[in-house]
């Protein structure tokens, strides 16, 4: 989104000696202290890893079982034997906030992975050959990007109903162009390098070159994307659960029990104030890593 | 200067076909039989054809979408399945009222946000910047609905001082405020984080800038080269962002409006959604992105105007 910083990306890109974005100058070893030594990099990756062992093992850590309905206890305050309260139907909070996590983490890396590979296909290919094809692929992504992602979401969602495999996909598909876009940039700069045009002339085909010769030059680009993008993932998956166009009931799936539990704000706000807590701490934690590891390996 | 406004608006035009092309395919084509996806599973073979008849949807693909595209272009929209009202009455009213609170929404983000970038870049590497950067960056990946809910919990239900549920204010200036100033904060987090960052970024730049220098140099008080040659120069590329980030506004209206029930276009478009209420669906989407498209024309415009490098040329 800034732009200044964008055009002086541009212009180091056309000045520098060779050495991509990535700079392979260092090492494996190097790249993963350098990470550790990013405060920002560090909180992000604490808190996301609390969640995806919580995703995981929640079975193991909740309390009580958090689909039991108990109707004697409904709506109750936080308590020793309730620490996060009871919902409107008497089930734990604590217990579903701690369960909601596994949904989330499911559907935002998977729809993540499909417009990730959708968009490096999609990039990789028109930003090598250009031509015809380029212009008319970057004209529809243009489009779409012009687009509130959020209406097109629901559009499709409405159309092919409320499911996982649905939010997935939908999620995937509009990711697409935005990941296509990045990855294109960096080909378009890494095709004009000395080893793309020595690749060529071994007689390397076009796809040789592309998956073999460019990809790997490219990662640092792809990695950052993947990190950004898996934050809206995230976001844009709890959104449509909360407009009722995604995970459906009875899931403890954060961005529903908001949607559903607002009718109780009045009296028992904890049952939306904690699953909104949790939410919110996990995407912090995504753009807390993606900015760590977008300062790191831009240095 | 006006070959390129031309140029934009054609592109504008272009880009809407493409849309009105892709809505009318995903609308249409997607969800199969829609007379069954009316009537559901129970209703006999007979009483689906007769309801595709009824709404012309047993044509071919391309007269239907020349149909419907004419309409919309003349303004007949058609009638909403649902509510058995023409649909062109209906959305432009709940369009109303989202501009009334997406453009109420925006008076206070975009002053508020520039204000805070300028101060940000005036106070480079302090823990001024750093405050102002580390909340911009937290609150703009929340999505709506939690810092919503959050504020829901603490103005409306905690303390009580606004309404937990808006509608259309009065001419009242003051339930202005009290209608629409919670459905706006959510809003303006994820504005604030785009709109500053960009300000403090063009201001930090045109800071370091020559001309800024010497005006320093030249002995002019602060105010008049902060005021006079910085701020004139840094929120060039501000207002570019912030006409994008209206663009998205359209789309945060649709959590926004649900959560706090404002009757706003938003709202229309999940309800028809979910409602499977197609001919509102098609012309409240289509008309965001007329909407859109307007937005990104001003845009390009107010850029022209005030870029000399741009104005001049040709």
């Amino acid at each position: 989104m800034d732009l200044p910083e964008n055009a002086k990306e541009g212009m180091d890109g056309v000045e520098d000696d060779g050495v991509g974005w990535e700079s392979g100058r260092r090492g494996t070893k190097e790249f993963f202290l350098a990470l550790l030594h990013s405060k920002t990099f560090v909180a992000g990756a604490i808190i996301l890893v609390f969640w995806i062992v919580d995703a995981i093992f929640w079975p193991l850590i909740v309390p009580q079982d958090p689909e039991a309905i108990t109707p004697e206890i409904t709506l109750r305050a936080p308590s020793w034997a309730h620490l996060f309260g009871t919902d409107d139907l008497g089930r734990d909070v604590l217990s579903r906030t701690l369960a909601g996590a596994a949904s989330t983490l499911t559907v935002a890396p998977a729809a993540t992975c499909l417009g990730v590979i959708g968009g490096v296909l999609v990039g990789l290919f028109v930003g090598y050959y250009r031509g015809i094809a380029d212009d008319i692929v970057m004209r529809i992504v243009d489009s779409l990007l012009a687009f509130p992602l959020i209406i097109i979401a629901v559009l499709v969602m409405s159309i092919l109903g409320p499911s996982v495999a649905n939010v997935i996909l939908v999620i995937g598909i509009v990711f697409t162009p935005y990941v296509a876009r990045t990855v294109r940039a960096a080909v378009l700069v890494e095709r004009e390098r000395e080893y793309v045009a020595a690749a060529r002339l071994l007689g390397n085909s076009g796809l040789y070159i592309m998956f073999v010769e460019i990809l790997p030059n490219i990662s640092a680009p792809i990695a950052v994307e993947i990190t950004i993008r898996l934050g809206y993932a995230i976001f844009t998956a709890a959104t449509l659960s909360f407009l009722a166009l995604g995970i459906q009931q009875p899931s403890p799936d954060w961005g529903l029990t908001i949607s559903l539990g607002r009718a109780f704000l009045q009296i028992a706000p904890w049952e939306v104030l904690f699953p909104a807590a949790a939410l919110a701490t996990l995407i912090v934690a995504v753009n807390l890593v993606a900015d760590g590891l977008r300062q790191v390996l831009e240095e | 200067m006006l070959r390129f406004l031309i140029k934009r608006t054609a592109l504008a035009v272009v880009t809407l076909l493409c849309v009105s092309v892709i809505l009318f395919a995903v609308a249409q084509v997607l969800p199969g039989d829609i007379g069954r996806a009316i009537l559901g599973p129970w209703a006999t073979e007979q009483q689906v054809q007769a309801l595709d008849h009824q709404l012309g949807v047993d044509r071919p693909l391309y007269i239907r979408y020349a149909v419907w595209f004419s309409g919309f272009v003349r303004g007949e929209w058609g009638t909403s399945y649902l509510l058995n009202r023409p649909v062109a009455a209906i959305t432009l009213g709940r369009l109303g009222n989202s501009i009334i609170l997406g453009g109420f929404a925006l008076c206070l983000i975009v002053p508020t946000s520039i204000g805070f970038g300028v101060l940000a870049a005036l106070n480079y590497g302090k823990w001024v910047d750093r405050c102002i950067s580390i909340v911009g960056l937290s609150v703009i990946a929340l999505p709506e609905f939690v810092t919503g809910i959050i504020v829901l919990a603490v103005f409306a239900v905690g303390l009580g001082w606004l309404p937990a549920s808006s509608h259309v204010p009065t001419m009242n200036p003051l339930d202005w405020f009290r209608q629409l100033l919670l459905p706006s904060i959510p809003l303006m987090f994820i504005l604030f984080g785009y709109i500053s960052r960009m300000a403090r970024a063009g201001t930090v730049d045109s800071l370091r800038s020559n001309y800024v220098r010497t005006a320093i140099l030249k002995g002019l008080p602060r105010r008049t080269v902060i005021w006079g040659h910085v701020l004139r120069n840094s929120l060039l590329p501000t207002i570019t962002v912030v006409s994008v980030q209206t663009g998205y506004l359209v789309g945060g209206l649709v959590v926004t409006e649900t959560l706090f029930s404002y009757p706003g276009i938003g709202k229309l478009v999940l309800d028809s959604a979910i409602g499977h209420d197609l001919p509102v669906l098609q012309a409240t989407v289509l008309l965001v992105a007329v909407v859109y498209m307007i937005l990104m024309l001003l845009a390009d415009i107010l850029y022209t105007l005030l870029n000399p490098r741009i104005r001049l040329s040709s």
